[in-house]
């Protein structure tokens, strides 16, 4: 099986080598290179980012102070839902899935991906999923105005119409995500070089093969939440309307059983990022590799059974309760085991202050809070009175904005000057690194006072003993924004070849691993013959 | 100047929060229930657990930070394994996690009682406000925002409790155990007083059972904890809390209020009538 890919892909491959990548817009069309469609994932990934980015500005002007500011509380509703779908389905998850296209086949010594025409296909139905989704604004009634987490009969029985929209975007987004999480299990599997063995393969890599198993469990579990959701609005069925039999609890039920896994889907690749930037800047090798590889599978299957952590208040059974509370906070035991196992790595090291290093350990730092005060959730009786508040709003922006967005960063700021062979500007990157954390924790961190003095999520109006806080978090998000300009900046730069010449193969004095040993900047075909790993 | 009081303000309350301030702005309430109270502790306690795991995680990495940096001529080890440190940051932890399901599990327990109480009342949420039955004493009434739209605008001066106002508040009796039964007639809202330790979905086809016996007289208020709409912000929920004597006057009181109203109701309905027959007889 995995020789017949590799000499058919060649054969197909041949021609283009000659004459390089299709000039223009075709390129980019019909490109079944893994390095362009890598790149169109990251830059999509990017616009989304400043588009969901704008939307949580415009949410933190409102919440500046008591009463109305800006947004009426339906648009306040619409705003909220919004940044949330855009954030995880548009910002993290194409940004994950562009470092995968880009760094796989680089990383086990492969020519490409191994199915490379679904590569294609599974970039390009997200621009539409998206433009339908955002389509939703401009229409005459409100847009999807439920949360991101669409709970039913908020979403079904008293949606508005755009929801059928919102419905067929998220089958589409499920689909690219289905497609491109088979691409990436199946190139692991097949398209290893000779000798890169399971546990040799770099961390980043162990992470998408679990990240791409989850997402293939779960996916279709969404499509099909959203399909009865269909079915209830126009079909007559009663899945999740208690008038006609059926269970609004049922719907939480199939909803978490995607979204649990899903916030491991979009921490678990940013672990990966982190666990090879941190060696390299520590110039010391990773701190008990087997420990990670065998964490990062226990977080991935042990996230398949604690989502209904997610509903303690729901009015579950005691001993439901109980299972769930103790499964919670067994993911903390890998969990724990990873960050223990990054910070010896860092221990007795050599170590220096790069950008992708700080953004590291920025993640690592702020990532641990997070960690803690998902600790504190998981515990049912303190639960009931974090649910629904602020504090569950600060804690997922801890593990998500640190875990998610920060490694993101520091993956940009570490491959980036591998793969364009321009330098980013150091101290740019420093401002945008430091603007980051102060504006992220400003942000956030007050949020979670909020949450425990009482302050429900998702209100466009609070009561006045909130406002100091909220007050801050404003001041927060702006100073978070501004940091962003700097990064913009700094990509837009290394894109289109300014600042300073790379021209070494291991732009990082300690990186390690295959990607390196190519050529700066990365040449459009790489490892057509596959290298042999010792 | 103000702002950077406000700061010293906020930190020095920081460390009273714990035990001083009863509404503190910085923590959860203790609260005025034994269950609130038993939460409260576990809070605390899962809380400084987190705090002494940070400050030994920052300390090892603030350390390592200063001490092993290349600018001053650290050499890289060589070591990337260890195994009995391994085996103790995984066995460590998970005694740790045993520590706190204990009472976390216990109090869960508690929780999940509701047995011999001795007054219930059902609760129902509404798209935007929540109804009070008082299942054994055949009172139920609606209980909806008290701050007005001029407030939420900035066209009138916000009270002191803007958002956190009702017409009709929640009227229980100290030292007694009230349960609660709660559902809802629309989409899922959730019933939340911090100060009782109670939060409760309301979900439409399902009651759910929770309780809280309050055992200080005073105003204890919430909101709904699950978005419901647009008005999500706006069904707050005040429960007072009284003596069991002023709960009788209250009782009866509103046995003929609502008598009052129902009269009131039916002399309206009857003008209402006597009205439209006359346009009829008008229009005949």
């Amino acid at each position: 099986m995995s020789e017949a890919i590799h000499h058919a892909h060649h054969s197909g491959a041949h021609d283009d080598h000659h004459h390089g990548p299709e000039k223009g817009f075709k390129r980019w069309l019909f490109t079944t290179n893994h390095k362009d469609i890598g790149t169109l994932y990251l830059v999509f990934s990017l616009i989304m980012l400043f588009v969901a980015g704008f939307m949580a500005l415009l949410i933190r002007i409102e919440l500046f102070e008591p009463g109305k500011v800006l947004l009426s509380p339906e648009t306040f509703n619409q705003m909220t839902t919004m940044h949330g779908l855009i954030m995880v389905f548009g910002v993290i998850m194409p940004a994950l899935a562009g470092f995968a296209n880009w760094l796989i086949p680089m990383m086990i010594g492969a020519p490409d991906m191994a199915l490379p025409r679904l590569n294609n296909w599974s970039f390009w139905l997200l621009p539409f999923a998206f433009s339908m989704l955002l389509s939703t604004l401009f229409m005459s009634g409100p847009s999807p105005d439920f949360g991101w987490t669409f709970y039913a009969p908020l979403s079904t029985t008293y949606g508005p119409q755009s929801t059928d929209f919102f419905i067929f975007s998220i089958h589409m987004m499920g689909a690219s995500s289905i497609l491109a999480s088979l691409n990436i299990v199946v190139t692991i599997f097949n398209m290893r070089a000779p000798g890169m063995h399971f546990m040799k393969m770099p961390l980043f890599v162990w992470a998408w093969l679990s990240t791409g198993f989850l997402l293939l469990a779960v996916m279709p579990v969404l499509a099909g939440c959203v399909t009865m959701m269909l079915m209830d609005r126009h079909f007559h069925t009663s899945f999740f309307n208690a008038a006609g039999g059926g269970d609004p609890v049922l719907f939480q039920h199939v909803f978490w059983f995607f979204g649990h896994p899903e916030v491991y889907i979009l921490i678990l690749p940013g672990f990966g990022i982190i666990s090879e930037v941190i060696p390299a800047f520590s110039r010391k090798k990773l701190f008990g590799y087997a420990a990670m590889v065998y964490a990062t599978a226990g977080i991935a299957i042990v996230g398949f059974v604690v989502w209904m952590h997610h509903m303690f208040t729901t009015g579950a059974p005691y001993f439901a309760q109980l299972y769930f509370m103790y499964a919670t906070m067994l993911v903390a035991v890998p969990t724990g085991i990873k960050v223990f196992n990054w910070l010896a790595t860092i221990f007795k090291g050599s170590i220096t202050f790069e950008t992708p290093m700080l953004f590291a350990l920025g993640f690592l730092v702020m990532f641990t809070i997070g960690g803690l005060s998902g600790v504190m959730l998981s515990l049912v009786p303190a639960d009931y009175q974090y649910r629904g508040s602020y504090f569950v709003v600060a804690h997922f922006h801890y593990v998500l904005v640190t875990g998610s967005l920060f490694t993101i960063f520091a993956g940009v700021y570490y491959w980036l000057p591998k793969w364009t062979g321009r330098m980013y500007s150091e101290t740019l990157g420093q401002f945008h690194f430091w603007l980051s954390v102060i504006g992220m924790n400003l942000t956030f961190f007050p949020m979670h006072f909020l949450g425990l003095a009482g302050m429900p999520r998702r209100i466009p109006d609070y009561a006045i003993q909130f406002t100091d806080f909220n007050q801050i978090a404003t001041i927060g998000a702006f100073i978070f924004a501004i940091g962003q300009l700097f990064f913009l900046y700094v990509v837009i730069q290394a894109c289109r070849h300014k600042g300073k010449r790379v021209v070494e193969d291991k732009v990082w004095e300690g990186a390690h691993g295959l990607e390196w040993t190519l050529p700066t900047p990365v040449p459009y075909h790489t490892f057509e013959t596959a290298p042999v790993v010792h | 100047m103000r702002f950077m009081s406000k700061i010293v303000i906020l930190l020095s309350s920081l460390f009273f929060a714990a035990s001083a301030y009863a509404d503190s702005i910085w923590n959860m309430p203790a609260g005025v229930t034994p269950i609130s109270r038993e939460v409260y502790n576990l809070h605390m306690a899962c809380f400084y657990v987190c705090c002494v795991i940070a400050a030994i995680v920052f300390s090892v990495l603030i350390f390592s930070l200063i001490k092993y940096r290349k600018s001053k001529g650290a050499k890289a080890a060589h070591f990337h394994e260890h195994l009995s440190v391994e085996i103790a940051w995984t066995v460590v932890p998970l005694l740790i996690l045993v520590a706190l399901a204990i009472p976390a599990t216990i109090v869960l327990k508690q929780i999940h009682n509701t047995d011999e109480s001795q007054l219930t009342i059902k609760v129902t949420g509404y798209q935007w406000k929540w109804k009070y039955e008082y299942l054994d004493q055949g009172i139920s009434y609606f209980s909806n925002l008290a701050s007005t739209q001029k407030q939420i605008n900035g066209d009138m001066p916000k009270n002191p409790w803007f958002l956190l106002e009702v017409d009709n508040p929640l009227v229980v009796p100290v030292n007694t155990k009230v349960k609660i039964l709660v559902t809802s007639d629309d989409v899922v809202h959730d019933w939340w007083v911090p100060s009782l330790g109670v939060k409760q979905d309301a979900i439409p086809g399902f009651i759910n059972e929770n309780w809280f016996l309050i055992t200080r007289v005073g105003t204890y208020r919430g909101q709904c904890g699950e978005l419901c709409g647009v008005n999500h912000a706006f069904m707050p929920i005040v429960v007072k809390a009284v003596s069991q004597n002023e709960f009788n006057q209250w009782l009866s009181m509103h046995r003929t209020v609502g008598y009052r109203n129902n009269t009131h109701t039916i002399a309206r309905a009857k003008a209402a009538i006597k009205k439209v027959t006359k346009k009829g007889v008008e229009s005949l």
